[in-house]
């Protein structure tokens, strides 16, 4: 699941370590040749002079306090020159399992299932125009950008061997419960350099750590990728309950049932004489 | 007006839970049940995961069933020595239950069996009890008079085992190994459904252990009290699912709402009541089963999970 992020052109230093294995009459051609290619690089990967592409977030915390009910964080940034940004928002990483139901014996059961390593628990793309005009296909599958371009290893339980109908299914269940945008939201431009959108995180939006990936796309090629992390977690009073039930659970279990019976025998004595 | 639920990680309407909690208690009190055959159902209704569901109605059931228990306890209709029987066979049946949740859960069929062990109870409860109490409206309007009470002591089957214990307060001279069978299946059914499983309790002491009426409901709320105990306390160790956010919601929604009911159901005939109680048992039966045999609108679910 590694994002290859080489520019092309790199490999072309392999030639110049092979130099001793080249014979004297052949090294002003050779040499010539290291000419043109030094002149065909420097053509078409333009020195970075300045930054071509700043990114920062209105707030790189997403606190989830007691009357959290989602939020949106504002994405801002400046390109140098005319182009596309594209962005894609990552949420933490999990497995998933995906169950089919079949019908057995009148009802619906639980049958075969599909397991999927790695999956974003949230995973949304912005996009400045719509996606096919900024570049084709193969580019975004290249760099992973989009819902479908997303490789899940996946292990089948069952009889089915296609993993298709159960990726589907995930990406349509993620998208019912709003952790998965599946249209991009709309990348504003303030001028020709200045561009600002909004992520918006829903209610039920995972906690950990989320990457944003903003892609500077000048015709139809990647010109610069900008990376900015962004952490959700939960404040208050809601983390420091999540944190006691998990790390001591009997304890948290006792003190639920003290806190029922406390309670229980409130309302009795509050209601006794009536 | 919103709150963040910590355990089931979403974020609720808090006048939503409160509603929901006063409606169960309302009904509660009126039919004088736990009602956590209905908050469960609701709760997985409204969207709150059904493992959440489950554990959280199991804690929110210890409350209800305290407040109930100190009314019978005042009026001494709580036979200790029985409700102490069904409370072992209880907490070895609620404790094995917990196990198999967590085993189903694991399997992805915890859904499943929840809503089967539903339409299974409800279904016969609610088909026996709408029996019993039509015959009783139908009796007492043609004859005017009142209901005639089964025969206490039945020598049947149950009462020839072993371990032949006398409770005084029931007036019963039965084996102790029935109250343990019967606290043990109850037991299982309070961790696997998230209900104090007074539904099937209060019949199976009626007509199994042949307990009088007065005592049943006290006695049955006694033993509920440290089971549903039991199962918040295990839940909590084994799935982390008991939400006590959620559970004081409920709570303080359900103890007005039972008042309420109570006052309610006073001025109605016992006989029109369990009919009542009857016909909502069997709606949520029906409600369920529709659930598990018409065609779901997604044949595939999602949940976090690895091999």
């Amino acid at each position: 699941m590694m994002k290859t992020r080489q520019m092309p052109g790199s490999s072309f230093f392999n030639i110049a370590t092979n130099r001793e294995t080249i014979p004297d009459t052949a090294r002003l051609p050779f040499l010539l040749a290291c000419l043109l290619i030094f002149a065909w690089v420097a053509w078409h990967v333009k020195p970075a002079k300045a930054d071509p592409l700043v990114v920062d977030l209105s707030n790189h915390l997403v606190a989830i306090s007691t009357g959290f009910t989602g939020t949106d964080v504002l994405l801002f940034g400046a390109i140098e020159n005319k182009g596309d940004v594209v962005i894609t928002v990552r949420g933490p990483e999990r497995d998933m399992v995906v169950r089919r139901k079949e019908r057995k014996l009148g009802i619906w059961v639980n049958s075969q299932s599909a397991y999927l390593r790695n999956v974003p628990t949230y995973y949304a793309t912005a996009a400045s125009r719509p996606i096919e005009l900024i570049a084709n296909d193969r580019l975004f599958a290249s760099y992973h950008i989009g819902l479908e371009n997303q490789n899940f290893v996946t292990t089948m339980e069952g009889d089915d061997t296609d993993d298709s109908l159960y990726r589907d299914a995930l990406l349509r269940n993620m998208e019912y419960v709003g952790l998965y945008n599946d249209k991009p939201s709309k990348i504003s431009f303030l001028s020709n350099q200045l561009f600002r959108t909004d992520i918006h995180f829903p209610a039920n939006t995972p906690t950990g750590t989320y990457v944003i990936d903003v892609y500077l796309i000048r015709d139809g090629r990647i010109v610069s990728i900008k990376s900015t992390p962004l952490v959700v977690s939960k404040t208050g009073v809601s983390a420091e309950v999540y944190d006691f039930a998990h790390r001591y659970s009997a304890l948290y279990g006792i003190i639920a049932v003290i806190i029922a019976g406390f309670a229980g025998w409130l309302a009795s004595v509050i209601f006794r004489k009536n | 007006m919103q709150i963040y639920l910590p355990i089931a990680e979403m974020s609720v309407n808090v006048l939503l839970i409160l509603g929901l909690g006063g409606g169960v208690g309302f009904v509660s009190g009126l039919f004088g049940v736990g009602g956590g055959f209905l908050i469960t159902p609701l709760l997985i209704f409204f969207g709150i995961p059904p493992a959440v569901s489950v554990a959280t109605a199991a804690n929110q059931i210890v409350a209800s069933s305290l407040s109930g228990v100190i009314v019978h306890w005042r009026r001494g209709n709580v036979d200790v020595k029985m409700g102490l029987v069904l409370l072992v066979g209880g907490l070895v049946g609620s404790s094995s239950g917990v196990g198999v949740f967590a085993w189903l859960r694991s399997l992805g069929q915890i859904d499943l069996v929840i809503s089967l062990c539903y339409v299974v109870f409800l279904g016969t409860i609610g088909g026996m009890m709408m029996i019993e109490a039509s015959r009783a409206i139908f009796r007492t309007r043609r004859k005017g008079g009142a209901v005639r009470r089964t025969k206490k002591h039945q020598h049947g089957f149950f009462h020839r085992l072993p371990l032949k214990v006398r409770f005084y307060r029931s007036g019963l001279y039965v084996s102790a190994l029935l109250p343990l069978l019967v606290g043990f299946f109850v037991g299982l059914l309070t961790a696997l459904m998230g209900v104090g499983g007074g539904f099937v309790m209060v019949p199976a002491m009626i007509y199994i252990l042949g307990m009088p009426t007065s005592v049943v409901i006290g006695t049955s709320l006694f033993q509920i009290i440290f089971v549903s105990a039991n199962v918040t306390i295990l839940q909590s160790i084994q799935t982390h699912t008991v939400d006590i956010a959620l559970a004081l919601l409920l709570v303080a929604g359900a103890v007005v709402g039972a008042q309420f009911g109570a006052r309610f159901g006073a001025r109605i005939k016992a006989e029109y009541l369990r009919a009542g109680l009857a016909a909502l048992v069997l709606a949520v039966c029906i409600k369920l089963a529709l659930d598990l045999v018409i065609t779901p609108n997604d044949l595939f679910s999602v949940a976090p999970g690895n091999l």
